[in-house]
């Protein structure tokens, strides 16, 4: 008994809890998992697998299922409206090859913007991912200093990142109204909802002001794991600041930055509340500002099983981001969130 | 590890060994802080002094209140303009409550076994949390709306609280399981040895223990149910429709002019229960948004 006591007193750690107490105490084969613990895990998990089956499961396999089927249309020949019946791949290749029926779909309908719409969707991410790290970096290296009034600066950092991004985005559709005050500031009489780039670059301001609390917050917990005497020792050997910047603060921040980077730019892949609200998806010459998302929500108004092939092609090009991030960047996301690798 | 920075000075002895700041550095500090407290201030001071303003100075750029009103605040809850802004908020309120309880009662278990238990696959049950947290709300859209429209369900509670906890369940179990790791367990295994159940040193021990990471989490599932935005728009109607929907969807009494007083004044409101909560719980706010990612 008093080994497994010790044992579980740094149990806090990582070291593999090798067993709980065995019945009858004392020594029982020392194998890496205890059944009975092990059962007790799937007991208490079993609710959360059945529950995301339900919530999350069901509605993806629905709408792959969905996305094979044919949208309901007028046949010409009877007059009437008729159900699809299996579609193949042909919702598929509306979108990626803009086929509509047998021919390829005309200017101005949904699909023939496919293409259009994911460079919108990943320009938003490249543009506002890149400017939120920046800013975000720069915001947690100036909170990690030593100074006065760190509540005030940790409340005023989460205001933004708790409004509503529903209200964020009426906030800032009213600072960038045509006599709003970001043109009185600017002593500019811009468009701002009527230019493409005007309207891109409106959307990108109220995510970067949402969103770059969030990063910094993250970054500067990543900073906070550093400890000084690694800089003191850089100092005494005489590495300049940038030097300690480069070769101390990027490589140790690396992994909560990594974690930060992959979340943010699998939510401005799905982004939707700020554009549907400020512009509506238009701007310009009318989808300017469309994301994938607001596509989506686009076509179920009009064609269910089409959009159901357009939701899962976005859920797929998400977790392929996904994917790549944590197979080549080397995001360990899983495993950060497993507590795992303590070093 | 996290805690100790293995260091054999104390920080007093520190502290002496520190040559002085110069001056330059620290106007250089403090004018980065005053940056970051405008940025995160401005533009909600620009929302709250505008709702205070009258319709026909909307667009007055004086820096503090004037002609200060409080009719914006009356347009918001009048619902003669077909604006059910009062009920909304009841609605978020309700849908918040219920998610937040969901994936509470749920989560807390599973990530207790994840925190705490050997199994096999427990890597599996992470990678579906964490893909589950990835998952783009868009994806559900499409199979409930047409699901709802068929079993009836279109425009109710549970047709809104359902897809929440899609998100709200894996930041649940995501937070909790980090708090879960860094709590002093052998506290647990103490009160077995002094004869507790294992159900008694759970209640008497964990729980009190778990109180503030169980609290923690639930307001940040909370502020993430109340500021959903996309799936409520399509899956909601005039009755059930969440304050997020009604503030996008808000109308002013002259259809030619954008309310913007008034849609100020809606977001002041929505805003004024998340700002108190971030003033009281900051500390444990930031604890609970970076416990997942940073932890390393």
């Amino acid at each position: 008994m008093s080994a497994q006591t010790t044992g579980s007193a740094v149990a806090s750690e990582e070291a593999p809890k090798l067993k709980k107490k065995g019945k009858g105490g004392g020594d029982e084969d020392r194998e890496l998992i205890d059944p009975h613990q092990a059962r007790r895990a799937y007991v208490l998990i079993a609710p959360t697998i059945v529950l995301l089956a339900i919530v999350i499961g069901y509605p993806v396999l629905r709408a792959v299922w969905m996305s094979f089927q044919q949208d309901a249309k007028l046949d010409p020949q009877t007059g009437f409206f008729q159900e699809g019946g299996f579609a193949g791949f042909e919702n598929y290749t509306h979108w990626l090859l803009q086929r509509c029926g047998d021919t390829s779909c005309p200017v101005g309908t949904t699909a023939a913007g496919f293409w259009e719409v994911v460079w919108i969707t990943c320009f938003f991410t490249i543009v506002t991912v890149t400017l939120e790290l920046v800013l975000g970096f720069a915001f947690a290296l100036i909170m990690n200093g030593k100074y006065r009034g760190r509540g005030l600066v940790r409340a005023s950092i989460l205001i933004p990142w708790a409004i509503p991004t529903a209200v964020t985005a009426k906030l800032w559709y009213f600072i960038f109204a045509v006599n709003g005050i970001a043109n009185a500031l600017l002593n500019t009489d811009i468009l701002w909802f009527s230019d493409k780039w005007a309207a891109r670059f409106a959307i990108i301001i109220a995510d970067v002001w949402k969103t770059t609390p969030f990063m910094a917050l993250l970054i500067l917990a990543g900073l906070q794991l550093i400890s000084a005497d690694i800089y003191e020792a850089a100092k005494v050997d005489g590495a300049s600041a940038w030097q300690r910047f480069t070769s101390i603060t990027l490589p140790l921040v690396k992994p909560a930055l990594m974690v930060a980077l992959l979340f943010r730019t699998l939510d401005v892949l799905r982004m939707y509340d700020l554009p549907a609200i400020m512009t509506g998806g238009g701007a310009g010459d009318g989808n300017d500002t469309t994301t994938l998302s607001i596509l989506v929500v686009e076509e179920i108004r009009s064609a269910f099983n089409s959009a159901a092939a357009l939701s899962t092609l976005t859920f797929l090009f998400v977790f392929l981001v996904a994917f790549v991030f944590i197979k080549f960047l080397g995001v360990n996301a899983v495993e950060q969130s497993a507590g795992g690798k303590r070093k | 590890m996290a805690t100790a920075t293995a260091t054999g000075t104390t920080s007093a002895e520190y502290k002496a060994a520190q040559p002085k700041v110069p001056v330059w550095k620290t106007i250089r500090l403090y004018a980065g802080v005053a940056l970051i407290v405008v940025w995160g201030l401005a533009p909600f001071y620009w929302m709250v002094v505008t709702s205070l303003r009258d319709l026909q100075y909307t667009f007055d750029t004086t820096p503090y209140p004037t002609h200060v009103t409080l009719d914006n605040y009356r347009t918001v809850f009048d619902t003669d303009l077909g604006n059910h802004f009062g009920r909304a908020l009841l609605n978020s309120l309700f849908i918040g409550v219920c998610t937040t309880l969901i994936g509470l009662a749920v989560g807390v278990f599973a990530a207790y076994a994840l925190a705490r238990l050997e199994f096999r696959g427990k890597f599996v049950v992470l990678g579906i949390v964490l893909g589950a947290s990835m998952f783009p709300g868009v994806a559900l859209v499409t199979p409930l709306f047409q699901l709802f429209r068929n079993i009836g369900w279109f425009g109710t509670y549970q047709a809104l609280i359902i897809p929440n906890i899609s998100f709200v369940l894996p930041l649940t179990i995501y937070t909790l399981t980090a708090f879960f790791r860094e709590m002093p367990w052998e506290l647990e295994e103490a009160a077995k040895i002094d004869g507790a159940t294992p159900g008694q040193a759970f209640r008497i021990v964990i729980l009190p223990l778990a109180a503030p990471g169980l609290f923690t989490t639930a307001i940040l599932a909370f502020i993430a149910s109340w500021n959903e935005f996309l799936i409520a728009s399509q899956l909601s109607n005039d009755k059930t429709q969440p304050v997020t929907v009604a503030i996008a969807q808000f109308t002013g009494s002259q259809p030619q002019v954008e309310p913007y007083t008034a849609v100020m004044a809606a977001g002041t409101v929505v805003t004024i229960p998340l700002i108190i909560m971030v003033l009281l719980f900051q500390r444990r706010i930031v604890d609970g948004l970076t416990a997942g990612g940073v932890k390393g």
